[in-house]
């Protein structure tokens, strides 16, 4: 069985179908990349498995329990964190209180301490921070609180909206060389990207998303020498 | 080109009217303040009183201010039922006291016979606005900006004249809580004990909202809330139980000034809430609206500048009952502030960019 399986699902934005049945899955311990152009619909992915939206049609389930039933703010006890597109950090509040946002969803306290251990010792650079707004922050940082905060609630599946947005080249591959480490702990990743080079460089598989709609599906191996994917997302001609 | 031109011309022109309506207000100020002064009609013991005045009118101002600003920061929504709001709890405590009075333990235990009103009027008015949420504001939570607004004012209305339908138009007088009669000497000045109590027992209810919103779970909640409702799920936050205790915390301190306000002009009707109600929602927008400290700054400012505001600057000009001006006062300063720095005294400059 699969961790998580997403059966023919439909989403609807307003009046834009934006899934069109989707179907993909993603097995246990896996970084799985989902890549495409602008308004494929792969935000909008992230959005329909966290509870964000709801799907019109379609199955949702997490280690076999349906998790369309679960309001967003349900979804995170049930093991799903996600790195909202664009950081989506507290801006007004501190690093150390984005952190505990964080944790909201742990009541045990010793829990909270040890977990902002460990985000601090992932990034050092937000230990040096922690007292100051995260608005102040420039935009790696502010990439590394987003990610130390979904990691605080220990998720098992960490769903990542382009987390490369915006950010200099060293600092991706920063970024990419966490998501790495924090796969090897043991949390199961779904990475959306546009950068599908980087994306796939580190993934086991992926899925090719265009208008809402999976065309391609395969190890990440097979779609890097994928001529069609290398001619749409890699610039390879 | 010629558009160009006039339009250049026009902004010129309101340019130079608003700068003339700044020297204008600062020359009225000015030579008003110093005409009183030269004119020596009151002594300093006065002035004294007119701040002191200003102080617990102003005290009272920044508690209702904090529920309109806490609101806004949330829900960007003016809840214009709020001063409705306090006049609720006015009336549940005012209910609970005559009856406390009745029995002899307002006179036994004074301390207890204002903490115990304060404690109901808080909760009577926590639950209304709760109720009010959930019924006039939650269905039209994704509705345009302006329908809320509306609701809100449909809900104003329903509350004040529902209260004067079950206790009528009259007046009633808050019970006498003697040992607040008279005055305290503070460094050798006399100053009224129902004014003290006032300052400073909004100043701990407001310290104490201040901590709830700063270092509790709930209170960081609503920080995050505010600043973006789907992160804030994202976090496991349950973003409408988040919302419902912002009301309640705002109306409980809303319902607390209905109190202590009592207090201060021993007169409760359903109509009281309207006049402070407006006068707070200006505070909140003085202070910069959504601005927790600023509500707090807004309140103080206006309730001290319409105390002494009347005295210092009108009577100069040789206006007959300047004291009939006080409302002036504070809608000019509304009006003022929203031309002149809409973010308010201490609120940030209002950007559009939203990450």
């Amino acid at each position: 069985m699969s961790m998580l399986n997403v059966e023919n699902v439909h989403t609807f934005y307003g009046n834009i179908h934006a899934l069109k049945g989707i179907n993909l899955h993603i097995e246990q311990g896996e970084i799985v990349t989902l890549i495409g152009g602008n308004g494929a619909g792969k935000t909008t992915t992230l959005r329909t498995i966290s509870g964000l939206l709801k799907p019109s049609e379609g199955n949702i389930t997490l280690n076999g329990e349906d998790l369309i039933k679960y309001p967003a703010h349900e979804v995170v006890y049930k093991g799903v964190s996600m790195v909202p597109e664009g950081r989506g950090v507290f801006a007004r509040m501190s690093v150390t209180e984005n952190l505990e946002m964080g944790a909201y969803s742990q009541s045990d306290t010793g829990k909270l301490a040890r977990n902002m251990e460990r985000v601090f010792h992932l990034f050092p650079r937000l230990k040096e921070r922690r007292a100051q707004l995260a608005g102040t922050l420039s935009g790696g940082e502010q990439q590394m609180l987003a990610t130390g905060r979904a990691l605080m609630a220990e998720p098992k599946l960490l769903l990542m909206d382009e987390p490369s947005m915006g950010l200099a080249p060293v600092l991706v591959e920063l970024i990419f060389d966490i998501i790495q480490q924090i796969n090897n702990e043991g949390v199961t990743i779904l990475l959306v990207e546009q950068n599908a080079l980087m994306a796939l460089s580190i993934a086991h598989r992926g899925y090719v998303l265009q208008t809402g709609e999976i065309v391609l599906g395969d190890k990440a191996e097979q779609l890097r020498n994928d001529p069609t994917v290398q001619k749409a997302y890699l610039g390879i001609e | 080109m010629r558009t160009n031109l006039s339009e250049r011309l026009l902004d010129l022109a309101v340019s130079v009217f608003m700068w003339g309506f700044r020297v204008l207000i600062v020359a009225v100020i000015l030579i008003g303040t110093i005409s009183t002064i030269q004119a020596g009609k009151y002594t300093s013991e006065q002035w004294i009183d007119f701040v002191v005045q200003g102080i617990s009118q102003g005290s009272l101002y920044a508690m209702i201010a904090l529920g309109y600003t806490m609101v806004y920061g949330i829900l960007r929504m003016i809840n214009f039922a709020h001063g409705d709001i306090f006049m609720t709890g006015a009336f549940g405590a005012y209910f609970l006291a005559t009856w406390l009075n009745n029995t002899g333990f307002i006179d036994s235990n004074p301390l207890l016979g204002l903490l115990i009103p304060i404690l109901f009027a808080m909760l009577v008015a926590a639950g209304i606005a709760m109720l009010v949420e959930r019924i006039a504001y939650r269905p039209l939570r994704n509705a345009p900006r302006l329908v809320p607004l509306i609701s809100a004012i449909g809900a104003s209305f329903f509350l004040e004249y529902a209260f004067r339908g079950f206790f009528g138009p009259g007046v009633y007088a808050y019970p006498p809580i003697n040992a607040l009669d008279g005055e305290w000497q503070i460094f050798g000045i006399g100053i009224q004990k129902v004014q003290v109590v006032v300052a400073v027992s909004a100043a701990i209810m407001m310290a104490i909202l201040y901590s709830i919103v700063m270092f509790t779970k709930v209170g960081k909640a609503m920080r995050a809330v505010s600043e973006n409702k789907d992160t804030a799920a994202l976090m496991g936050i349950n973003v409408n139980s988040i919302i419902v205790s912002t009301f309640a915390i705002g109306a409980a301190m809303a319902g607390a000034a209905g109190v202590l306000n009592s207090l201060l002009f021993r007169q409760i009707n359903f109509m009281i809430g309207f006049v402070p109600g407006i006068k707070a929602f200006t505070a909140a927008v003085l202070g910069g609206i959504g601005n927790i400290p600023g509500a707090m700054v807004g309140g103080l400012v206006l309730g001290i500048f319409e105390s002494i505001g009347p005295s210092l600057f009108l009577e100069g000009l040789g206006i007959p009952r300047p004291y009939q001006l006080k409302d002036a006062i504070a809608y000019t300063m509304l009006v003022m502030i929203l031309l002149f720095r809409p973010s308010g005294i201490l609120g940030e400059r209002l950007s559009t960019k939203k990450a």
